[in-house]
């Protein structure tokens, strides 16, 4: 018997309407509101939590004085990504958790991230890109991921002069933008408008399908180019650990949320009764958008308590809204797998331990009746190609130090391959960062008469 | 409860709650629904000769501030456009209708005696309650040669009044333009001229905003504008300070003053009140909000006299005249002190830079443990305020006086080259 597997559970309209904007833009009326609720603290602790710093009382004020397009060149300026950290970032545990607001009153922080959006959103309908190229530097530069980082260090090297091309090995660029992040946070085809919005600066080549160890090789983009930021993002999914787990019904969540978002919603699948194992953000986009494509059961089921879950508790709040149901310390034991298909998931009962770690009780378990398992439980860094010398890895992340700088002369990362908060924001903070560091050493490197600071001769490829 | 009730020279209302001479009170539609709702007098739209004026399409301009769309007006309509007739004809419906509440006519007629001995008994046989001369408006009607044309010249201030004052039993109300050097003057002639009571201000002249897409003066009459009279809460520490300064001066010392000029809640009548307003004009905020906010002007203001325990108006009528006094006369002994509670602070940091920027660089920032915290360094705090006021969070900032043994003011202060020596 076939598992129940199938797509178009939900008609055309249905399906439109649940993965609408779950969260649409603040009208003009709206953000001028909210925008004079903002103190303009100086010193403000709401930029203090930013990872990329913005001047959030600056540009807030320029929307309540119907300055809009100033307010969107102070976001992107910062975060050239500020489109979709509007819209994806945690706020509520980063600008916004510090909003002075919250002393007064608690729970209503200024909407800096919704009025972000507004102002990104308004620049956006613009025909104009706000930035423009510096003098060409005659300098390359290699990506090698389009994601949050990968872009965010592309369009900051552009803007110093230099030559970039972006490898990646999917079709479009974007990156988790793109392929990971629930439909309904990036509705309406953001990821690919803020994409070419950000590439309209020029001096940038996407190359489509290109991944690092198979179709270029970390050796030759170090010899074609002046330098290499490595933006690679995790691309492996942790083990389950179970018997089983290669069941065609056992899915990883990003493989889920990634074929959701490559193809029409009626072309994706999902099981009628769906159990997602994981505490994070993505367990929570997997879960919502199994009962937006019309999953009747979706149960979340966590290892420890909910106040362990990286899932923030809005992001809880919105599973909740959905009818996803959450349990908490609980295990996977067992697949319950008959004739080749999944019947369900058995489970182990827990509870904290002495020492904090979780104790499960073999003798006390549930089962939940499955035809879908979505596993979330974390992501890892794919190993490097062993050929050539490669970046010291440590704990699964590239090691880096300021700017980026790998143990690798001339080669850089950022982003989730490093080590860090896994959050878009991070991940374009990591770019800039790493763009601006590139183009210090490159300047320095054109300065110092062809000396590299790195030690490598500048000018001896290409 | 507190009594309301006025007398207000010779004129009686049942609260000092007036509706000033303006749109609202232009016709007996508006007036019959302002005593509804419980207004305690009106002062009816400014009554001219005929054939009428003619009012513009376009009359207001408004100012938007801090998120509110509108916290002023500014206007550029004229008197009363209906003929005199029919507005004598509703005043006296009114009167009869409402005999318990104060009617008073507003009138501007052109400057020559006959004129308005023309108009008086007109007015008179209304059985209204008394008249206020518009010297006030400053637009359009000046550019004729009345309103505020009168008001900025005291000898005709004088000579009108004077003409009124002969040829009406009515109390006369005097009108006065904010729009002056100094306020003493024409209202001293209109005293001299036998007025009964002054009422302050009217509007104060105004381009409330630029159309940067016309290029022209708000509001916008077929691609071109005009100045105005502006009003709101934004007039009314001028209109404050005008009364004042009319309450304090001895040659004015007893005459009935109706205040007026941005009073929009209770604490702003009380404190006209306080400055020697005997009965109070409002326009604006129920051009705003509607004739409704009169309800809760009476609650507020007799909730806050029963708590002070004022019997009636006439109680509060001036208590603070006293205390207007001249630079000359403060205190330069005194010393007060800013103190920042720190378990109400929200770190803002406005306080800091406002201080370290603009004021005395007397509020140092401190982090503690990640929390900002905020402190004021005594000996740099010249007690200006500032930073009580930037706070968002009341009673975080406090201002403390300081002890102090004596009195010593500027006229008797050893850096005045010409201080007085006992």
């Amino acid at each position: 018997m076939m598992p129940d597997i199938a797509c178009g559970r939900l008609t055309e309209s249905q399906l439109e309407r649940n993965f609408s904007d779950a969260h649409p833009g603040l009208t003009r009326d709206q953000a001028a509101l909210e925008a004079e609720r903002c103190f303009y603290c100086h010193d403000a602790p709401c930029i203090e939590a930013c990872p990329t710093g913005i001047d959030i009382p600056r540009f807030i004020k320029a929307i309540a004085v119907d300055n809009p397009g100033g307010a969107a060149r102070i976001i992107l300026d910062a975060n050239i990504l500020g489109g979709s950290c509007a819209r994806v970032c945690p706020t509520e545990i980063l600008c916004e958790q510090r909003c002075v607001h919250t002393a007064i009153e608690s729970g209503r922080p200024v909407r800096i991230g919704a009025l972000q959006r507004h102002a990104t959103d308004w620049q956006m309908e613009q025909d104009d890109h706000p930035f423009t190229r510096g003098e060409p530097t005659g300098k390359r530069i290699a990506v090698v991921g389009a994601g949050p980082a990968g872009l965010a260090c592309a369009h900051r090297l552009a803007m110093r002069g230099h030559e970039v091309v972006v490898f990646d090995r999917h079709e479009r660029p974007g990156g988790l933008n793109q392929y990971g992040v629930a439909a309904y946070k990036l509705a309406d085809d953001f990821a690919q408008r803020e994409v070419d919005f950000l590439m309209a600066i020029g001096g940038i080549r996407f190359e489509a399908g290109c991944s690092l160890g198979r179709d270029i090789t970390l050796a030759s983009l170090r010899n074609a180019y002046d330098a290499v930021f490595l933006a690679l993002g995790l691309g492996g999914v942790r083990a389950l650990g179970l018997d089983n787990a290669q069941n065609p019904s056992v899915i990883d969540a990003v493989a889920f949320i990634e074929a959701l978002r490559s193809a029409p919603y009626r072309q994706a699948r999902v099981g009628r009764r769906v159990v997602v194992i994981g505490g994070g953000n993505t367990a929570i986009d997997a879960a919502v958008q199994a009962r937006l494509l019309g999953a009747e059961e979706v149960t979340l089921v966590y290892r420890r308590g909910t106040e362990s879950m990286s899932a923030t508790p809005e992001e809880r709040d919105w599973a909740r809204v959905n009818d996803v149901t959450i349990r908490v310390w609980a295990r996977p034991d067992r697949l319950l797998i008959e004739n080749g298909t999944l019947r369900g998931v058995s489970f182990l009962r827990g509870r904290p331990g002495p020492d904090g770690a979780p104790l499960y009780d073999p003798e006390a378990g549930f089962v939940l009746e499955a035809d879908m398992v979505l596993k979330a439980i974390g992501q890892s860094l794919l190993p490097l190609s062993p050929e050539g010398e490669m970046p010291r890895v440590q704990d699964g992340r590239i090691v880096v130090t300021q700017g980026g700088r790998t143990t690798l002369p001339g080669v850089y990362a950022g982003g989730d391959c490093t080590i860090g908060a896994d959050l878009t924001v991070v991940a374009v903070r990591d770019g800039r960062d790493a763009a601006e560091s590139i183009h210090a050493a490159l300047a320095g490197a054109v300065r110092n008469n062809g000396q590299d600071p790195d030690g490598k001769g500048a000018g001896s490829h290409g | 409860m507190a009594d309301l009730g006025i007398d207000f020279a010779g004129i009686r209302a049942p609260n000092p709650f007036w509706l000033a001479s303006a749109p609202p009170t232009d016709k007996e539609y508006n007036v019959r629904r302002a005593f509804e709702a419980g207004w305690g007098g009106v002062v009816w739209k400014t009554l001219g000769e005929d054939p009428p004026v003619v009012n513009l399409s376009s009359r207001y301009g408004g100012l938007a501030y801090g998120g509110r769309r509108l916290m002023g007006l500014n206007n550029i309509e004229l008197i009363s456009d209906r003929p005199l007739a029919t507005n004598i004809a509703e005043i006296k419906r009114v009167k009869r209708a409402y005999p318990d509440r104060a009617l008073v006519v507003s009138l501007m007629v052109p400057c020559e005696e006959s004129r308005w001995q023309a108009i008086l008994p007109l007015i008179e046989e209304t059985g209204a309650d008394g008249i206020e001369l518009n010297f006030g408006c400053p637009h359009g009607m000046s550019e004729r040669n009345m309103g505020a044309a009168i008001g900025q010249v005291p000898d005709y201030v004088e000579m009108v009044t004077r003409w009124c004052r002969q040829n009406t039993r009515m109390p006369v109300i005097v009108k006065l333009t904010p729009n002056v050097t100094d306020i003493l003057q024409p209202a001293r002639a209109a005293r001299k001229g036998g007025a009964d009571a002054v009422s302050l201000i009217n509007t104060v002249q105004s381009v409330i905003g630029v159309d940067l897409d016309v290029m022209a003066p708000m509001p916008v009459v077929d691609g071109k504008g005009t100045h105005g009279g502006y009003c709101g809460p934004g007039v009314k520490p001028i209109a404050l300070r005008m009364v004042g300064e009319i309450a304090r001066d001895p040659a004015m010392h007893g005459i009935p003053i109706s205040g007026m000029g941005g009073i929009g809640s209770w604490r702003d009548a009380a404190e006209f009140l306080a400055m020697g307003a005997g009965s109070l004009q409002i326009c604006t905020a129920a051009m705003h909000y509607g004739f409704r906010i009169v309800e809760d002007l009476i609650d507020g203001l007799s909730r806050w006299m029963d708590g002070k325990e004022y019997g009636a108006v006439r109680d509060v009528t001036g208590r603070a005249v006293s205390r207007y006094v001249p630079w000359n006369a403060l205190n330069m002994n005194f010393r007060t002190l800013a103190r920042i509670d720190a378990d109400r602070c929200i770190g803002c940091g406005l306080c800091h830079i406002a201080c370290e920027d603009t004021s005395h660089q007397a509020i140092a920032r401190q982090d503690d443990n990640g929390r900002r915290t905020y402190e004021v360094i005594g000996e740099s705090c010249v007690g200006c305020n500032l930073c009580a006021h930037v706070c968002p969070v009341s009673d975080c900032i406090t201002m403390e006086p300081q002890p102090c043994t004596h009195e010593l003011t500027w006229p008797y202060h050893p850096s005045n080259p010409n201080r007085i020596v006992a």
